[in-house]
């Protein structure tokens, strides 16, 4: 049995053509029969029929009542344990529930698990987690493939049709990346759109929750859900929040569409500019304006990005010492040395590569030359963005250099990892939002996306734009 | 090469992450082609620059300053490592 959408099934629920126990058990079986995809760090047959129980209750008005949701284990739950795919965290059971799965859990959705994902969100193909790879569900038999990252787990979930929605967090394009890897609908909202209480920090001026979806009706659907105004996040923004699914409006006609000339990069494959100019065309054909822009300081997002996410890193993962929750090392025999042995077991390699270089650039004579040198350019890079938002309601452009890789390809040379977010980073530093959905695929049949970007607090001009793409591949 | 073995071993030490000697090689390879990646930066002129300090375009708001009794820290105590008798438990810091 395949629901192809939020509103299919909560129609059939409405209808009571379907009982809450016949998704749960549905969905368990899916799960079950995909387990060795590695999708989720946490499932629980007995913890998704207790919330069948209590999601009965709720009235029929709920609007995600009974509605499948897989939760990415960066994201704490009173309910089931939180990881973030680190040994560090291992057996760490949340005292309170994140603001974004408080809200999903409000309107009766049910949580079939927590998802896997790269240790602390640091990695582009959640290969970096302490529980093993994930497999990304497009694979063949014989090259498994990565499922991109960091939020690899959560994406695969939606791809392999094992919830109708899930939760995911994007810091440099970890929402966006994976789906265009697993061909599903990603949404990074604007920093500040959905609180960050409750999701374990990587880079605190960067993180921000989102969705994935099979189509862009849910992802609004969903996204109305999780957003809003919380006072224990001190960056949530005080703005409403649209109803988005109902505005949805595929008309194009007087919208400008920017082209930014510095995302033809060199050494990318044919097919992914394809797609980005059969993309152009159709939004050309469907009433939109066609605009080449320029955003100069592009070339500079990564080497920012890279100072600044494991500065704040350093910092915020300072909290995991063995003292007050998680692994503790257990042969030390002073403090000093119980802290320096917790963190060296229980921490894996990119997590410990990206706190040295953070506790580098923000040494002591260092400063200057690294931190703030990268959040001057990070100003210059946001204010490309404003510049040309004077002239374009949108920017389009590829989500990913490449369709997804063989699992561990990339593995020894981190930047050339790192290069894996060229198109998603410059967006995550200027704080706007971003959607990637499937459109095409590339000769061996694999996903590829396109990302658009929006003004701040935009995201109705991004779904408007993402639902009237979609249409082509309906 | 911006990074020595010495240097490695002291930023190890203030982010209170032992290091063996091999660990301590890899990263020193890692991070020297890290480090000379993210100096193309020094192409950019940000003399007149603002260092970017809030990248959220809405006001933030504030909220009073109160505190809320949650009184949860049984709870809490439930994940440490080791407790003792309602505190968090550590080896012997003084003799």
């Amino acid at each position: 049995m395949e629901f192809k959408s939020i509103n299919q099934l909560k129609s059939l629920i409405d209808q009571n053509k379907i009982s809450l126990k016949e998704i749960a058990q549905t969905y368990i079986k899916k799960i079950k029969e995909k387990k060795d995809l590695n999708i989720f760090i946490y499932f629980d047959e007995d913890k998704i029929n207790n919330q069948v129980k209590e999601i009965e209750k709720l009235p029929n008005n709920k609007k995600l009542k009974g509605i499948p949701i897989a939760v990415k284990d960066l994201f704490c739950t009173k309910n089931m344990p939180t990881t973030a795919a680190s040994k560090i965290l291992e057996n760490f059971n949340p005292t309170y529930e994140s603001f974004v799965t408080q809200k999903l859990i409000n309107e009766g959705s049910l949580f079939v698990g927590k998802t896997n994902l790269d240790e602390f969100a640091m990695g582009s193909a959640t290969n970096t987690s302490y529980f093993g790879n994930t497999i990304n569900p497009l694979s063949n038999k014989d090259t498994p493939l990565a499922p991109g990252g960091s939020s690899g787990g959560s994406a695969a979930a939606v791809a392999a049709d094992l919830c109708l929605g899930s939760t995911g967090t994007d810091t440099g394009g970890s929402i966006r990346q994976p789906a265009s890897f697993c061909g599903v609908v990603g949404i990074k909202p604007t920093y500040g759109l959905c609180s960050r209480w409750g999701i374990a920090a990587f880079a605190s001026s960067l993180d921000q929750a989102g969705i994935f979806s099979k189509n862009v009706t849910d992802a609004s659907i969903l996204l109305e859900e999780i957003a809003g105004h919380d006072e224990r996040d001190s960056t949530s923004s005080n703005v409403s929040i649209p109803n988005y699914s109902k505005q949805l409006n595929s008309d194009l006609n007087g919208k400008t569409i920017g082209i930014p000339k510095e995302y033809t990069v060199d050494g990318i494959s044919e097919e992914i500019n394809t797609v980005w100019n059969n993309a152009i065309k159709s939004l050309e054909k469907k009433g939109a304006k066609i605009k080449h822009i320029s955003l100069p300081h592009t070339k500079y997002a990564l080497p920012t990005y890279y100072i600044i996410a494991p500065a704040e890193a350093s910092s915020n993962l300072a909290r995991y010492d063995g003292v007050k929750y998680g692994f503790r090392a257990d042969e030390a025999k002073s403090l000093d040395e119980m802290y320096e042995m917790t963190r060296s077991e229980g921490f894996g390699k990119e997590v410990k590569r990206r706190i040295l270089i953070g506790t580098y650039v923000l040494s002591a004579g260092y400063y200057d030359a690294y931190y703030l040198k990268a959040q001057k350019v990070r100003k210059l890079i946001a204010n490309d963005f404003i510049e040309t938002f004077k002239e374009c309601d949108l920017i389009l452009t590829p989500t990913a250099p490449s369709a997804a890789f063989p699992l561990n390809e990339k593995q020894d040379d981190p930047i050339k990892m790192y290069l894996n977010d060229v198109f998603t980073v410059p967006a995550s530093l200027a704080g706007i939002p971003g959607i990637s959905i499937p459109y095409g695929k590339d000769k061996s049949g694999l996903p590829l996306g396109i990302q658009l970007l929006g003004k701040h607090f935009d995201e109705q001009e991004i779904f408007n734009a993402a639902f009237a793409l979609e249409k082509d591949y309906e | 090469m911006k990074l020595d073995t010495n240097t490695i071993n002291k930023i190890a030490k203030l982010a209170r992450i032992s290091l063996s000697e091999e660990e301590a090689n890899d990263l020193l390879k890692d991070m020297n082609s890290i480090l000379d990646w993210v100096e193309q930066l020094n192409e950019v002129d940000t003399d007149s620059v603002e260092p970017l300090a809030n990248i959220s375009s809405s006001t933030l708001p504030q909220r009073k300053d109160e505190a809320k009794d949650i009184n949860s820290s049984n709870e809490i105590l439930k994940n440490s490592p080791d407790k003792l008798e309602g505190y968090f438990a550590v080896p012997k810091v003084v003799e």
